[in-house]
């Protein structure tokens, strides 16, 4: 994943020279190790700031709602169907996009790092092709990148962008053979007690920080409904019922949407894996209407669009 | 003052026949990281610990605090008239307690605490805790203790300081309320000289040991516009989700909202932690937000923390160094970076 850094940096280089964009959006290396920081680039002699590497994993559609310059952006196969969302729904424009797409081979879960390393401080991380080296103060250790994937890139089947206007390497091979849904199947077969349970357990650590609805790019609501105050829809405390009215709402209103980037687990404070709502979503969604979204600039989502002569009898 | 030395399993069940008297508090894993829970039901205290991931603020300020309660029946004697609601003041000690989450106490009660207003809950839920802090061995390289407080060892607004040493630990007991806990808690042996000089070179070692220096010594020197109207808020502000993460870990960020809660008849009056991330925050009654724009919202919090308490209390920053903002960001927003820019800008 490197290798894509100095690619970038080339192209946003000769985008804004060349004056076809404005701006171009990607990340600089963070200030911590297995994080990055966003980054907007409006001067050329600032392109160096562009960094690479298997931590970038928000999803950068987020800061193109309702943006009105020309924006050159960094995109991998998920983050590049949040984009054609964001165009479906037209939160931007097609024309205004230089799409950079990155052929992506997953991101590393940082959460999976620190536990291979006992939660020792990890001061330095290294990557050398598809393996990674972990430094500590007292410690160095190499692990193989593929065991360390984000749940939701170890499942993924679109790792090509699916809309680009320059790719900066050759196509990956797309996994085969994965079972996304285990785990949702799993929940499915509880009983309503068990499955209320474990929805309660699994939420239970949530302060309410929003971070999840907030790195999320479907969510662009001007006033969210939990910030709406009149009339007031949810309780602003952290009565348990609130809580969990909020994380239901929250992947109902991504159903169809839901690319699955796993942003929202990257960025929560408390490790919430609150993908167990929108994956049921994004399942239910593929067993009843062959629906993945984002792959297609042609076809508004699903629960966006009613049609009296849908075949599906359970529409009618 | 009393300095004792324990060994593990004599503090442990120390601290356990403590709970008897006290609620005691301790850090305890859970999951990937670490939380202050009550010493109840078997959780066991691990103390090697670099930090929790919430700060203990919500021990003596809770996230949700019922204020008041009230009834709207027409037929009740006490028809729309506010009561307090019942609150436990009990002792309570929070065992384990970082120092720069202590000196986050001391930040905070500028403001719950001071000449011109007393917020009673904190003040009476802060007078009954007692803080047992436990000095850092291997401070993180995201700590900044030593360049805004007393450092990985430092005892502001302790009763009583731990050092973990091999198999034991120290304990020094620094005020009267440090000594009455120490004094319920039986077993241990008086520190010699040999094993306070031992303390004391944990302690030096600990100190150089935090992250690269955030310099906060032009601060207050700065105008106050200048800052505000600074060309870099924009840019700081860019990767921002507006989120909470950074307000509702911080052990010093003390805004709260208040909101009426209504089921039936009874309602409760409650309040809750808010965070000035949020667009809520500031929006008025007739739709105006002052903060509508992000870098708005980021300029607030960096201001508030580094520019309007240095000047309001002139007594530091509202920041500890706990690095946990630094750590959890989501989008890697720095405050010492931030910190260096506001400090240096010309």
């Amino acid at each position: 994943m490197l290798k894509y850094a100095e690619k970038i940096r080339e192209t946003a280089l000769k985008l804004l020279k060349e004056d076809r964009i404005d701006t171009f959006i990607g990340y600089r290396k963070g200030t911590v190790p297995m994080m990055n920081e966003p980054v907007l680039i409006t001067d050329p002699d600032r392109v160096d700031q562009l960094h690479w590497d298997s931590f970038c994993a928000l999803n950068l559609c987020n800061y193109l709602t309702k943006r009105t310059d020309r924006i050159g952006i960094v995109a991998t196969g998920c983050n590049s169907r949040n984009i054609v969302t964001h165009i479906v729904e037209n939160q931007i424009k097609r024309d205004q996009l230089y799409i950079v797409g990155i052929p992506c081979e997953g991101m590393i879960d940082h959460r999976a790092v620190l536990r291979a390393v006992k939660y020792r401080e990890i001061l330095d991380i290294r990557e050398e092709g598809d393996r990674f080296l972990v430094k500590g103060a007292d410690f160095e250790e190499t692990f193989e990148k593929n065991k360390f994937l984000q749940s939701n890139c170890a499942i993924c089947t679109h790792r090509n962008p699916v809309i680009h206007d320059e790719m900066l390497g050759e196509q990956v091979e797309e996994q085969s053979g994965v079972e996304p849904f285990t785990d949702v199947e799993k929940i499915e077969e509880m009983e309503p007690v068990k499955k209320q349970a474990f929805f309660t357990r699994l939420i239970s650590r949530c302060i309410r920080c929003y971070a999840c609805r907030n790195a999320c790019p479907l969510c662009y609501c001007p006033t969210c409904f939990v910030d709406e105050s009149s009339p007031q829809w949810v309780g602003k405390s952290s009565d348990p019922t609130d809580t969990m009215t909020f994380h239901f709402l929250r992947a109902y209103h991504c159903a169809g949407r839901c690319t699955d980037c796993g942003a929202c687990e990257r960025v929560c404070p408390m490790g919430i894996s609150m993908r167990q709502f929108t994956k049921k979503l994004n399942k239910d969604c593929l067993d009843l209407f062959s629906w993945e979204a984002g792959l297609t600039l042609d076809q508004r989502p699903p629960l966006d669009v009613y049609r009296p002569d849908d075949y599906n009898d359970f529409i009618r | 003052m009393t300095d004792k030395i324990f060994s593990k399993e004599e503090w442990l069940a120390g601290l356990k026949a403590l709970s008897q008297t006290y609620r005691v508090f301790v850090p305890v894993k859970d999951g990937d990281f670490h939380t202050f829970m009550p010493l109840d039901n078997g959780k066991i205290p691990d103390f090697d610990y670099q930090n929790t991931r919430l700060s203990p603020k919500s021990i003596i300020y809770p996230q949700s605090e019922r204020m008041f309660e009230y009834s709207l029946d027409p037929e009740s004697p006490e028809a729309n008239v506010l009561k307090e609601s019942s609150k436990d003041y009990s002792p309570m000690a929070i065992v384990g307690i970082r120092p720069c989450d202590a000196h986050a106490f001391q930040i905070v009660k500028r403001n719950f605490d001071n000449p011109e207003f007393r917020d009673p809950w904190w003040v009476q839920r802060a007078e009954s805790t007692t803080l047992v802090g436990l000095g850092c061995n291997e401070p993180c390289s995201t700590c900044f203790c030593t360049e805004l407080g007393e450092g990985p060892f430092g005892q502001e607004g302790l009763d009583l300081l731990l050092y973990h040493m091999g198999e034991g630990f120290l304990v020094k007991g620094l005020t009267q309320k440090g000594e009455e806990l120490l004094g319920k808690i039986t077993g241990g042996r008086p520190a010699n000289d040999q094993d306070l000089k031992a303390a004391g070179d944990l302690a030096a070692s600990a100190s150089g040991k935090t992250g690269p220096a955030v310099p906060t010594d032009r601060l207050r020197e700065k105008v106050t516009n200048d800052l505000f109207n600074a060309p870099f808020w924009e840019e700081v502000a860019f990767a921002c989700l507006n989120c909470g993460t950074c307000t509702f870990l911080c052990p010093t960020c003390w805004c709260f909202d208040i909101q009426d809660e209504v089921l039936g008849k009874a309602g409760d009056r409650i309040r809750n932690w808010d965070s000035c991330m949020f667009p809520l925050f500031t929006l008025h009654g007739s739709g105006h937000n002052p903060r509508n724009n992000k870098f708005q919202r980021v300029r607030q919090r960096f201001m508030h923390k580094l520019k309007y308490y240095v000047d309001k209390y002139q007594n530091g920053v509202q920041c500890s160094g706990c690095g946990r903002c630094v750590r959890y960001c989501p989008v890697n927003i720095d405050i010492r970076e931030v910190c260096k820019l506001m400090n240096n800008y010309a």
